[in-house]
Formats: C-alpha cells, structure tokens, sequence
C-alpha cells in the first residue's frame, strides 16, 4: 500500500517540477472547444446541441495529448526496469500511475469545463450533467489510455501510435459519455458508462503490466 | 527442434516451422484448386441460377459477396486472438506468424465488406453510407486491424513486435464486444425512421444457397492466402537469420 | 444489362471490385513468395556454392 501511494506521490511530484504541463493541457482542452463555433458557426442553439459531444471530445484528446509521457520517461531512464524488482506488482504501478495521470489530465479539464460550457452556450443543469459524465468516463479513458501507452512504450516513435490504437476502443466511452447528458435515455447510459468505465480500469493495470513486462525484455 | 531420427510427429509439425513448411507447402495447391472450384460453383449460383429478391430485386446479388466478407472480417479476427493466446500463453513458434499473416488479410476482407455494403445500400436504401450498428462496427473493426498492420510495422525486431501484437490484439477482443454494444445501443438511440433489414425475414435455399458456397469460397480463400503468408513470414525469418550470419562471417557490423 | 435489373451499376461495381483487389491480393502474396525465395537462393549460392551445387536440401 505505501508503494502504490508513493508512485503516486511521485508521478505528481515529477508532474509538478516538470513546469506547464497542465497548464498547456488545460489550453488545449479550452482551445479545442473554443475552435468549434468558428467551423460550425455560432448560432446558440446549433452549439448547445452540439456542446457535450465538443466537451467530450475535447476531453479525448486532451488525454490522448498527455499519453506518452505516462510510461516513457520511467522506461528510457531505466526505472521501469527497476519497478519490475519491486514488491509492488507491475499492475499495481499501472494502478498508480493511471490514478495519478487522471489527476493530473482529467481533473483539471472537469474543473475547467465551466468555460466551455460558457462558450457553449450550455446551460447549468447539462453542464452539471457533463461534469457528471466526465467523472464517470475519464477514469476509462486514462485506463485505455494506459494500455495504449504501455503497448508502445518501446517504439521511438510510438506517441503517434498509441492514440491511432486506442480510439476505435474507447467509442464505447464516447457514445455513453455523450449519451448520459441526454435527458431522455440519460441514465441508463450513465449506468452503461460507470459499467464500462469499470471494466477498462479493471482491466487496464493488468493487460498494460503484461506488455511493458513484454516491452522490457 | 526437428530431428531426423524421430519421425515429426502431430504437434511438431505444427509447431516447428520447419516441419510447418513441408507439409503446408503440399497443401498450398490442392487447396488453391478447391478454392477455385468452389468459386465457381459459388458464382454460377450466385449470379446465374438463383432468383432476385422480391424486395430487393437484382441487388441481392451483392449480398453473396457482402455477407461472407463481413463474416470474414470477424473469424479472421478469431483466428488472431486464437493466435495471440497461443503466442503468449502456450509460447507456440508459429503463433505470432499466423498472427502477422492474418491482420493484412483481415483488412482486406473488411474493407471488401464496407465497400460491398456501401455499394448494396445505395439502390436499397438510398445512400452510400448509413451509421447503422453493423455497417458503424464494420469500420472500427476496419480501423483496428489497420492500427494493428501499423503497430507490426513500427517495430523492428518482428520477434518482440509479436508479442506486444498479441497483447493488443487481446485487448481488442476484450473492447470489440463492448463497441458492438455501445454502438448498437447508440444507432436506436438515434435511430431514423426506416428500418435497416440486411436480410429478409426469411432466406428461402433459393438464396442461402449461393450465400453459403460463396461463403465457404471466400474462407478457403482467406486459409490458403494465409497458409501462404505464414509460409513467406518462415521464409522470412529465415532470410534475416542468413543475413545476419553472413554479416557475421564477412566481420562487418549490420 | 438487361439480366440485372435497374441498379446493374452497383452489382457489376460490386463484383469486379471484390475480383480486382481479391486478385490483388493473391498477386501480392504470391509476388512476396516468389521475392524471398529468389533472395534466398541468391545468398545461398553466394555462401554456400559448393552446398547449392550437390543440391542437398536445407
């Protein structure tokens, strides 16, 4: 337990020394929704139609954008090698490292979603919707995340990969993300989100521990 | 390890890729024969001896080649998982060779199937493309193996490309169920007023018939290519072992 | 195309594309069949000549 909080720990720590990450991140996430009225038009009632499918998508991309650093650097300084001697088991790492890159990727879009709502033209109770689905979903989004990351972690080139590998994978996500902010069929696709969201962040510490383990030898 | 001794038996002739090449090498043109026999029969059938649809009318004739396309596309994808669990669980020497000649393969049956399909909704139902559960599940099974073909190719060393290959393409059979789901739930979320009916309610033998054979020619099309390509993957290897040996010999670093 | 109906566009569309990248297909994979082979005869009979020339099997 005390090595999974301290990977935590750390992760945020390097997060935090490394300077404007989130910020960049948070820029980009507002800057990808800002962007949409100027391809649509911005007529109000098109953009708030539009509104939790541009926050989502925004959100994926967002945490596509943070990817690669979730495994890379541990792997060319040798760390990875390292954490592979540790008591703590290869997925209880994935574990931590997925909680800590939620933290820093997607609490911050949640906490700067009010913005974009505000841009468009969504009104409280769908943003408070949104805010709802995002907390549900991102968690399946990073654990997704991870796996891509972990699968090519190895390749010189791999950051360009890994987005390309997990997208189809995470319509599920997409679909019930946007889906649960619709009034109508709104909470049985929030269930159908938590259910998915769950497998993949069950699944996620061990499938991505399996191929760093691969990647490594 | 084949031995001259012994005489190969069943498992290592499917597990050591020498023993793999002989005996799939005299199976490489009986089956092509076959294959083309059936086609035959298939098309005759298909294009020549079974009526037109009372609703559809001629265009049902792209279903013979739209259906085992789209079935492909699926048991192909089988046939990688099968491979990548044999890979990674059972460390089975061809494993990863199935897994590389199938993904290539799998693309191209897929891609047929939303090609076919797109061409058998336009006289049907009026346009080129629909984002109906089927058709919408096709091309993200589309996109995954072209993402698997780009993962193969990032790699250098094709050994380790194998298994980080296997574990992905597990992690797709996990997710594909899941986006079949998500996606057939979202399209009657959104769903238009007419009702997307591939099939008709019934399928009289008039018309199962050229499905099943066409069917069936387009599987055995899809195992010798595949027995081919493993076949050219072994050779392959092999290849690059020379290559480096000689390298080797001749002092010079490759 | 009289036999076919109205739509006979989409269906002649239909099968000669399945037949053009099918055969494309097949073509590709014999193709590279041919290629390694022709490449390793190559390096066999720069390596090994006197192995090629008693044409003993590998």
């Amino acid at each position: 337990m005390k090595g999974f909080a301290a990977v935590i720990r750390r992760d945020l720590t390097l997060a935090f020394r490394g300077g404007g990450d989130i910020m960049t991140l948070l820029l980009f996430f507002v800057m990808v929704g800002a962007i949409v009225p100027f391809a649509v038009g911005p007529d109000k009632a098109l953009l708030s139609r539009l509104a939790p499918g541009i926050v989502w998508i925004a959100a994926f991309l967002s945490l596509l954008l943070g990817l690669d650093r979730l495994f890379r650097n541990d792997h060319e300084d040798g760390s990875l090698a390292l954490f592979r001697q540790a008591e703590l088991p290869l997925a209880g790492l994935v574990a931590a490292k997925v909680i800590a890159h939620w933290l820093l990727a997607a609490l911050p879009l949640i906490v700067a979603s009010p913005v974009l709502a505000v841009l468009l033209a969504m009104d409280a109770p769908t943003w408070l919707r949104v805010v709802l689905s995002l907390v549900i979903g991102t968690p399946g989004l990073a654990a997704l995340g991870a796996m891509g990351a972990a699968v090519t972690v190895s390749l010189p080139r791999g950051g360009l990969l890994a987005p390309v590998l997990i997208t189809p994978l995470a319509l599920p996500l997409l679909i019930f993300g946007t889906g649960s902010i619709d009034a109508m069929a709104g909470n049985s696709a929030l269930l159908l989100l938590a259910a998915v969201s769950l497998v993949l962040v069950a699944v996620a510490p061990f499938m991505a521990a399996l191929a760093l383990a691969v990647s490594e030898d | 390890m084949s031995s001259v001794a012994e005489k190969p038996n069943w498992f290592s002739r499917l597990a050591n890729p020498g023993q793999f090449l002989i005996w799939s090498r005299l199976v490489n043109r009986p089956l092509a024969v076959v294959t083309g026999l059936v086609f035959v029969a298939g098309l005759y059938y298909a294009l020549l001896h079974s009526p037109a649809d009372y609703q559809m009318g001629e265009t049902v004739r792209i279903m013979y080649i739209h259906v085992p396309n789209a079935w492909l596309s699926q048991f192909v994808y089988g046939v990688m998982v099968v491979s990548a669990l044999g890979s990674l669980v059972w460390r089975h020497p061809m494993a990863d060779v199935s897994m590389k000649a199938a993904a290539p393969l799998g693309a191209v049956f897929t891609g047929l199937a939303l090609y076919t399909g797109s061409l058998w909704g336009r006289p049907t139902w009026g346009t080129f493309w629909e984002w109906d559960g089927r058709m919408t599940s096709t091309l993200v099974l589309f996109f995954i193996y072209l993402g698997l073909i780009a993962l193969w190719r990032a790699f250098d060393d094709q050994l380790r490309a194998g298994r980080i290959v296997a574990v992905f393409t597990l992690i797709g059979a996990i997710n594909i169920p899941i986006v079949k789901f998500s996606v057939d739930w979202w399209h009657t979320l959104h769903q238009p007023a007419s009702v997307f009916t591939p099939e008709g309610p019934h399928m009289p033998m008039s018309i199962l018939m050229p499905l099943l054979i066409m069917t069936l020619a387009f599987t055995l099309l899809f195992t010798s290519l595949q027995l081919l390509s493993m076949q050219v993957e072994v050779r392959r290897r092999r290849l690059a072992t020379m290559e480096k040996r000689r390298a080797y010999a001749a002092g010079t670093p490759n | 195309m009289t036999g076919l109906g109205p739509h006979w566009v989409f269906i002649v569309a239909a099968y000669l594309g399945v037949a053009l990248v099918t055969g494309l297909t097949i073509w590709s994979v014999v193709a590279s069949a041919r290629r390694i082979e022709a490449r390793i005869a190559r390096l066999e009979a720069e390596t090994r000549p006197h192995v090629v020339a008693a044409g003993r099997p590998n």
